[in-house]
């Protein structure tokens, strides 16, 4: 048993730290929030530099060979930070889907791409009527002489304005669906970009007769639905640590607030009302990051499927219950000051909101976990 | 034990159920039911409905326009506006600075305000709150100096919901801050928005909206006779509208709607092919908030019962209203986010506003900043931290 990060992953850790202490604090956020594509080149030039881009690209193809656990601590900066460029759509799903069932030609054109910084990527799967149910994919393709037509409409596909290319699925046969490689400006593409309400960039993606050639698709025909299962499980697990990041944020911020605001003669940490508040909030902060471990080391060296989707989905409820928690309870503790747009732990507020029904809620784990026990 | 109301509570509810149905005009119906902002002039027009019709100021009496409505019929007419999906009214003139005015204002107060604030000529807004100043109220700071006829008022409040709409604004200053008792030094002061040396900033919330400001004061002459009461003696006027009958702080006609709406939302919604509202899971949830709306409505009634009894003021019940009441409303705007899934992300277009987006859907990108928003319920009009004390301390002795 050892919990410690490796000296490696520590160092790694302490460097993008330092990156968000001084080039990514709240003030640089809010600027690159507001700027017209949401998302800046600068923090992503630096990502590329730090290694971060290629952490867990295979090393013949540019990266690290890195797993969950050593992208862990940086999701975790991240949270703590709330970077918003596009690391979970480009590294935890995109390039994900590429370094475990792409072909060569894929693998030689975009994962050295990736790393390098030179190409965002994104997963466009979800559709309307869908919800958090993988297998639910009605996106059509219909065959012809060049490859195939793909024809359908993805909704929230995170990082799609930003993306090069997208990783699109579509019903191939009645029983299951396959992937295909797409470039974001190919003819038929068109994305309705957005804001989210955890300030970052995504966009529905309406497919109309998109000509893909044979290269396009990504690993074997019809298998599309477990290796999704597997990448998403991964990019949970990678969120729930991003998750531990933002309510170390929310619950710092809350503890700060809780020793220097006074009111009656006295700072409002002295209320033991409050105090307990506090510690439950500091308790689900470490459970939190107990079930972000489990997730992380399950996502990379499970003994078999079931095993990684029962202690992914374990977490993901732990985590979903925990950011509602130290969300609505840190605002709450702030009074006035949380619920302003001014104060970082009303953003934190936002990011934890999402994070918890990010691919999949509590109720929806829960489903999942109940049926594998 | 009789639990249901009388064949003329009954007959009075239909009465203005049916006149709720006529009279609300579906443009204002339609935005609140959809969470949209409400301008300046929706909320008047609906205030000015209500005065045409006489049921603006119930509570009033008769002289002022009040109605002579009991507190069950006063009770079931905020319900059934809250459940019709009304546009609020305002409080700030018609039950905050109204009654003070009512109990403790000159009849020159009386007359110069009162006609206005039930005609809805001015818009009024609340200035308690500082920043140093919240749940301790007493420790305020703006400070207002005698000088002959008027007061130089210097200071700063904050959160003043509606100051960029207002006309009028009520303050507590103090005007003494030798007093030995913090309390003592308080005043009741009425100010003209107009007034210059007040500057009105927005504060956004996390949800991106306007509703509150910050109010600074810099040199601001107010008429001494805009004074209420005696120097010195705002406190008891603060404390009495604390104490004044608020039966619809749990808000419980509205949260029946919201019910009614997550409902429909969530039959709409599809689960595994299935509707969502089929799910036991999610099911479970909603209707757990639903008996939790059904126990703060009975024990609201208990509450009304015992004061139509006593003719006495509810006292720290309003305080568990308000607990129960601001936790369902907070409960139902979650279930409404959890309902909507994967796609509650959306919040606005990039370089469009949404009216001009015929993809986006603005009733569901606004179900994540409503539920936000709702956060701000259990923080204003006293925290729930400070609600508690109250029943601590007055109710239980502690
Ligand atoms: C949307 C919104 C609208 C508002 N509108 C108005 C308005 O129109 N006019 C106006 O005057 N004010 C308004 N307010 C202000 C509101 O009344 C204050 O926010 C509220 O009184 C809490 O004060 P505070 O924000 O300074 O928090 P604080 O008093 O600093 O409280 C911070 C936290 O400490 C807790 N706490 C404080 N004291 C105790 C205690 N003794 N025991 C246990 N816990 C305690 C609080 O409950 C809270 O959780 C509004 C606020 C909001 C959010």
């Amino acid at each position: 048993m050892d919990f410690e990060y490796s000296e490696e992953q520590q160092l790694l850790a302490d460097s993008v730290q330092r990156f968000i202490q001084k080039d990514y604090d709240f003030e640089a956020r809010k600027k690159i929030v507001a700027s017209e594509t949401g998302s800046s080149e600068n923090a992503w030039r630096t990502f590329a530099e730090m290694g971060l881009l290629g952490l867990p690209i295979p090393q013949d193809h540019g990266g690290f060979g890195g797993g969950a656990l050593d992208l862990m601590a940086v999701m975790e900066a991240f949270g703590e930070g709330l970077v918003v460029e596009p690391y979970l759509a480009t590294v935890g799903l995109g390039a994900q889907f590429i370094a475990r069932a792409g072909s060569k030609a894929q693998r030689k054109t975009i994962l050295p791409a990736v790393a390098e910084g030179r190409m965002k990527l994104a997963f466009a799967h979800t559709e309307s009527k869908a919800r958090y149910n993988l297998a639910q994919v009605e996106t059509t393709v219909t065959p012809n002489e060049g490859g195939w037509l793909l024809s359908g409409e993805k909704r929230v596909v995170l990082g799609a304005p930003l993306a090069d290319k997208l990783v699109v699925s579509a019903a191939t046969s009645k029983r299951g669906f396959s992937l295909f490689l797409v470039d974001r400006g190919a003819p038929g593409v068109e994305v309705k970009a957005y804001r989210t309400f955890d300030e970052m960039r995504a966009g529905d993606v309406a497919l109309e007769n998109v000509q893909v050639d044979k290269k396009a698709l990504v690993g074997k025909k019809n298998a599309g639905l477990a290796l999704v299962d597997e990448v998403v499980d991964f990019a949970t697990a990678l969120v729930c640590a991003e998750a531990v990041g933002v309510i170390k944020s929310a619950n710092e911020s809350t503890l700060e607030y809780l020793k220097t605001r006074k009111q009656f003669g006295v700072t409002i940490g002295t209320f033991q009302a409050l105090q307990h508040r506090m510690v439950d909030m500091f308790i689900t902060g470490e459970q939190a990051r107990s079930m972000a471990c489990l997730a992380a080391s399950k996502a990379d060296v499970a003994a078999d499927a079931d095993d990684r989707r029962r202690a992914i989905s374990a977490a993901k409820i732990k985590i979903a219950d925990a950011c509602r928690h130290v969300s609505q309870e840190s605002i709450q503790l702030h009074g006035g000051m949380g619920m302003t747009e001014e104060m970082k732990v009303s953003h934190a507020f936002r990011r934890l909101t999402m994070i918890a029904q990010q691919f999949g809620d509590a109720d929806h784990h829960l489903e999942r976990f109940a049926a594998l026990a | 034990m009789d639990l249901s109301y009388s064949p003329e509570e009954l007959a009075f509810r239909d009465e203005v159920r049916g006149w709720l149905k006529d009279n609300l005009p579906e443009d204002l119906r339609r935005k609140v039911a959809e969470y949209e902002e409400l301008s300046r002039d929706d909320l008047l027009r609906w205030h000015r409905i209500l005065a045409k019709k006489g049921w603006v100021a119930p509570s009033w009496p008769k002289e002022w326009g009040g109605n002579g409505w009991n507190v069950v019929q006063r009770y079931l007419f905020e319900e059934e506006c809250g459940y019709a999906g009304t546009p609020p009214l305002i409080p700030f003139g018609l039950s905050m600075c109204a009654p003070v005015l009512l109990k403790f204002g000159s009849e020159e107060q009386k007359k110069r305000f009162l006609p206005r604030i039930y005609n809805g000529d001015d818009f009024w807004c609340q200035g308690y709150s500082e920043p140093g100043s919240g749940s301790d109220l007493a420790s305020l700071k703006t400070k207002a100096v005698r000088q002959g006829d008027h007061y130089l008022v210097n200071g700063q409040k904050t959160w003043t919901t509606l100051a960029h709409y207002a006309d009028w604004i009520f303050c507590l200053v103090r005007t003494d801050s030798e007093s030995a008792k913090r309390q003592e030094g308080i005043s009741f002061l009425l100010f003209d928005m107009k007034t210059p040396g007040i500057t009105v900033r927005p504060l956004v919330l996390l949800d991106g909206g306007h509703e509150v400001n910050e109010v600074f004061f810099d040199d601001v002459k107010v008429p001494v006779e805009n004074l209420v009461y005696e120097e010195g003696k705002g406190w008891t006027v603060a404390k009495y509208l604390l104490g004044h009958e608020r039966m619809n702080t749990g808000r419980i006609g509205g949260s029946k709607r919201e019910l009614a709406k997550l409902k429909e939302f969530a039959a709409a919604q599809s689960k595994n092919g299935r509707p969502l509202i089929e799910d036991a899971r999610f099911r479970d949830r909603l209707s757990r908030v639903e008996v939790e709306l059904m126990a703060l409505e009975i024990t609201n009634l208990r509450f009304l019962d015992q004061m139509r009894r006593s003719g006495n003021p509810p006292g720290a019940d309003v305080s568990m209203l308000k607990i129960k009441g601001t936790e369902i409303q907070q409960s139902l705007s979650e279930l409404m986010l959890q309902a909507v899934g994967p796609l509650a992300q959306p919040f606005r277009p990039v370089d469009a506003p949404v009216a001009a987006r015929d993809d986006f859907d603005p009733f569901v990108a606004s179900l994540a900043p409503r539920y936000g928003n709702m956060r701000k319920t259990t923080i204003y009009a006293g925290s729930n931290e400070i609600q508690r004390n109250i029943i601590s301390k007055m109710t239980l002795g502690l």
